[in-house]
């Protein structure tokens, strides 16, 4: 249980460290197979149940999963870098002081249990590093990958804290967190499709500021008009 | 299996067929059968016929059964007016959505599909006891609505949707974390995992961990309640979706997430230490998010947006009240009931004019009055009723919220509570009067309108108003009024039992 906690906490400073798209889609498979074989280490026994459970987390989270964003990231063609707006080196080190908060938040909460769980600090760090993948990325799919950490993180927490709940709430939370995921993957898509590119950054239709007036300065009122006068005639 | 599980199973059902038909007319029949069923379901709850055989999954108590009976009765008005509001694809009518094996192929039949999904997913998150359960179903709320926003299919949309799948997903993520905390806090002894099986047990609770748990479960599932700061994604989802979609995003599922907090609450009421830590968060994420919502509201140039905002101001004010206790736990439940009722009604209207405009900009609209005559009145008469303007529900229940806070002596949240509801109210002022009044549009010599794309007009000048249009809208402002006059018998006892659940006082 020890070793994948740590190995866990080794994927998500990989993942924060690393430029390409494709190799932090194999990290974060990687770990969604971690995972999966925690509730067989965690000393549960092999029931029918755990074996279930295990399966379908593996199947999702570090083969289906994956595959759809592999997918994606194909078809959105050149630009295959993370494009953090954070530097790389910056990001490790930063999610190196997120392992010692997520360490001192642990030791916090448990002083009274007297055990410091190795597992559910690699819970907390996923969650601060799926956070910080999220916030930190420009593009989309490195968002959906974010995602896929942080709620990785929150199911090993709650694996850690022993809080199991019956075998049918498991499942659904499991099946939630695909569809979830899958969503994301057919957007990512259709956000290629729609702005030629995976950047969220770019994504300033919608703001309460009125965006004429800024473009008032650059002097091509005109077109920016007619153009949000189409797009309001097509709804 | 309990019964329960049938009025969370059938939607689901009708809701894959729609998907895979290829007639719109049967797709219409399959949505209206659906919420007329639903009703029928919510009725037999209501009334009590129907009740969970053990008490580990399911609650039909008064909490759940005003929060169902909203839910149900929203729908019924929103599917009765996307009846209208969907107009038959040019290419697609005839194709069912998986055609040639492709998603979201005819997105009429995905829309249609899809509210069916969502009044199935909010239903499980508002019978549902389990906290687990629970978390399933608001989470499910979340996947079933977002291709709901997405229905457009351009730019802004999906920008919508994004936002609003991931920051939503994040929070409840949050309130995962919240409820596997919340499990700690339970000493092993308690049989049912539910917000009744955890109070009998009050005394043992470890107060340590249900701080956490409610302190990660109050910021996740107030994401998707839209409580300010982290409302972000709401006014992007409620102004993008088609107006049925987001009449129910406002009206029922904000309500729903917000059931989802109470019933920690509810845990939480149990324990004092907790319970005042509670009411300090309620109290203050409340006034920020009237704040900030009366910040937005000012100057807003979008319509749907304006009313985007003011469903983060309810919100903060529902919040606020239960944070106040005592009575203003039932007025926030009388207040949730005329909440909903009034802005989904004027999500729906705002879906008229923009049907007829084009616009949803604040400014190119003017003279409602004379153009169309209908929607206009009714949007007034909604103005009045979203600014708790007496003698509509709203104004009975604001009030009352005001008077618990004098009572109890909390003059600076009363006043504060005060400033912005003037300021929501001069905001909105500005915004219905500019777009109802005014000279009507600008027409060339053939009788149509210069400079706008689409309404047709007609000889007198007015633009066709189809009965669907505006049936729902008169019938919730009309309740709303009514609810306003006099609260009948039945109405206020559950919203006094459900008060009482939440440890508050009766209306």
């Amino acid at each position: 249980m020890n070793n994948i906690a740590t190995l866990l906490a080794l994927t998500s400073l990989f993942l924060l460290g690393s430029s390409r798209l494709s190799l932090a889609i194999n990290m974060v498979a990687f770990q969604g197979f971690l995972i999966g074989i925690l509730p067989l280490v965690s000393g549960h026994g092999f029931t029918l149940e755990v074996l279930i459970l295990a399966a379908t987390g593996i199947i999702m989270k570090s083969i289906a999963l994956p595959h759809m964003l592999r997918k994606a990231l194909e078809k959105s063609g050149t630009k295959r870098e993370v494009e953090p707006y954070i530097s790389f080196g910056a990001s490790i080190l930063s999610g190196i002081l997120l392992l010692f908060v997520s360490g001192w938040i642990v030791s916090r909460l448990t002083q009274d249990e007297g055990i410091v769980s190795s597992s559910l600090i690699a819970g907390f760090f996923l969650l601060f590093t799926g956070l910080f993948t999220i916030i930190t990325r420009k593009k989309a799919l490195t968002q959906a990958l974010g995602f896929l950490v942080l709620e990785n993180g929150v199911y090993t927490a709650g694996l850690s804290l022993g809080s199991e709940f019956s075998f049918m709430v498991e499942l659904g939370i499991l099946l939630d967190v695909f569809v979830g995921i899958f969503l994301m993957g057919i957007m990512l898509f259709h956000i290629d499709n729609e702005f030629d590119h995976i950047d969220t950054d770019r994504f300033d239709a919608l703001s309460d500021l009125e965006l004429p007036d800024l473009e008032l300065l650059n002097g091509n009122v005109l077109n920016l008009d007619q153009e949000l006068d189409e797009e309001e005639g097509a709804e | 299996m309990s019964t329960l599980w049938l009025i969370i199973l059938f939607p689901i059902l009708t809701g894959i067929v729609t998907l895979f038909t290829d007639s719109h007319k049967i797709r219409k029949i399959l949505l209206i059968v659906c919420s007329v069923l639903h009703i029928v379901f919510t009725a037999f709850i209501c009334l009590g016929s129907i009740t969970p055989t053990t008490e580990s999954w399911f609650c039909t108590d008064a909490l759940s059964k005003i929060f169902l009976s909203l839910t149900s009765l929203l729908y019924f008005g929103a599917s009765l007016y996307a009846l209208t509001y969907l107009k038959p694809d040019e290419e697609g009518e005839h194709v069912s959505d998986f055609h040639d094996l492709s998603f979201l192929r005819n997105k009429n039949a995905v829309f249609m599909g899809c509210m069916q999904f969502f009044l199935s997913a909010m239903t499980l998150s508002v019978l549902s006891a389990h906290f687990g359960l629970q978390w399933i179903g608001v989470e499910a709320t979340t996947l079933a609505s977002t291709p709901l926003i997405y229905h457009h299919r351009n730019k802004k949309s999906l920008e919508a949707a994004w936002k609003y799948l991931i920051i939503c997903s994040v929070g409840i993520a949050l309130a995962l974390m919240g409820v596997f905390f919340l499990a700690m806090a339970v000493p092993t002894q308690v049989e049912f995992f539910t917000p009744r099986g955890l109070s009998k047990f009050a005394g043992y609770l470890r107060t340590d961990w249900l701080q956490v748990a409610f302190i990660f479960i109050l910021v996740g599932y107030g994401t998707k309640v839209g409580f300010a700061p982290m409302h972000t994604w709401l006014p992007d989802a409620h102004s993008e979706a088609p107006s049925p979609a987001s009449a129910l995003l406002s009206g029922a599922l904000l309500n729903c997430a917000l059931l989802a907090i109470l019933r920690v609450y509810q845990v939480c009421a149990e324990v004092p230490a907790v319970q005042a830590l509670a009411l300090q968060l309620f109290i203050l994420f409340g006034l920020v998010s009237m704040a900030i919502s009366g910040i937005f509201i000012m100057h807003q140039a979008d319509y749907k947006r304006m009313l985007a905002y003011s469903s983060v101001e309810h919100m903060g004010i529902m919040i606020f009240a239960f944070g106040l206790g005592k009575a203003a736990t039932a007025a926030a439940l009388f207040h949730a009931i005329c909440h909903s009722l009034v802005k989904s009604s004027l999500f729906m209207l705002a879906g008229n004019i923009l049907s007829a405009y084009q616009t949803k900009k604040v400014e190119k609209i003017h003279g409602l009055l004379r153009t169309m005559p209908i929607t206009s009145v009714l949007w007034l008469a909604g103005f009045l009723a979203i600014t708790g303007t007496p003698p509509f529900g709203t104004f009975m229940s604001e009030f009352s919220i005001l008077k618990v806070a004098v009572e109890s002596r909390n003059y600076l949240f009363g006043a504060l509570y005060l400033l912005f509801l003037v300021l929501v109210f001069v905001g909105m002022l500005t915004i219905f009067s500019t777009m109802a009044l005014g000279k009507k549009m600008p027409v060339n010599s053939e009788g149509q309108p210069i400079g706008y794309k689409d309404p047709e007009l007609r000889k007198d000048g007015t633009v066709y108003e189809h009965p669907l249009q505006y049936i729902t809208p008169i019938v919730f402002l009309a309740a709303a009024l009514f609810l306003g006059c006099y609260i009948p018998e039945p109405v206020l006892q559950i919203i006094n039992e459900a008060s009482a659940i939440l440890g508050g006082k009766a209306l």
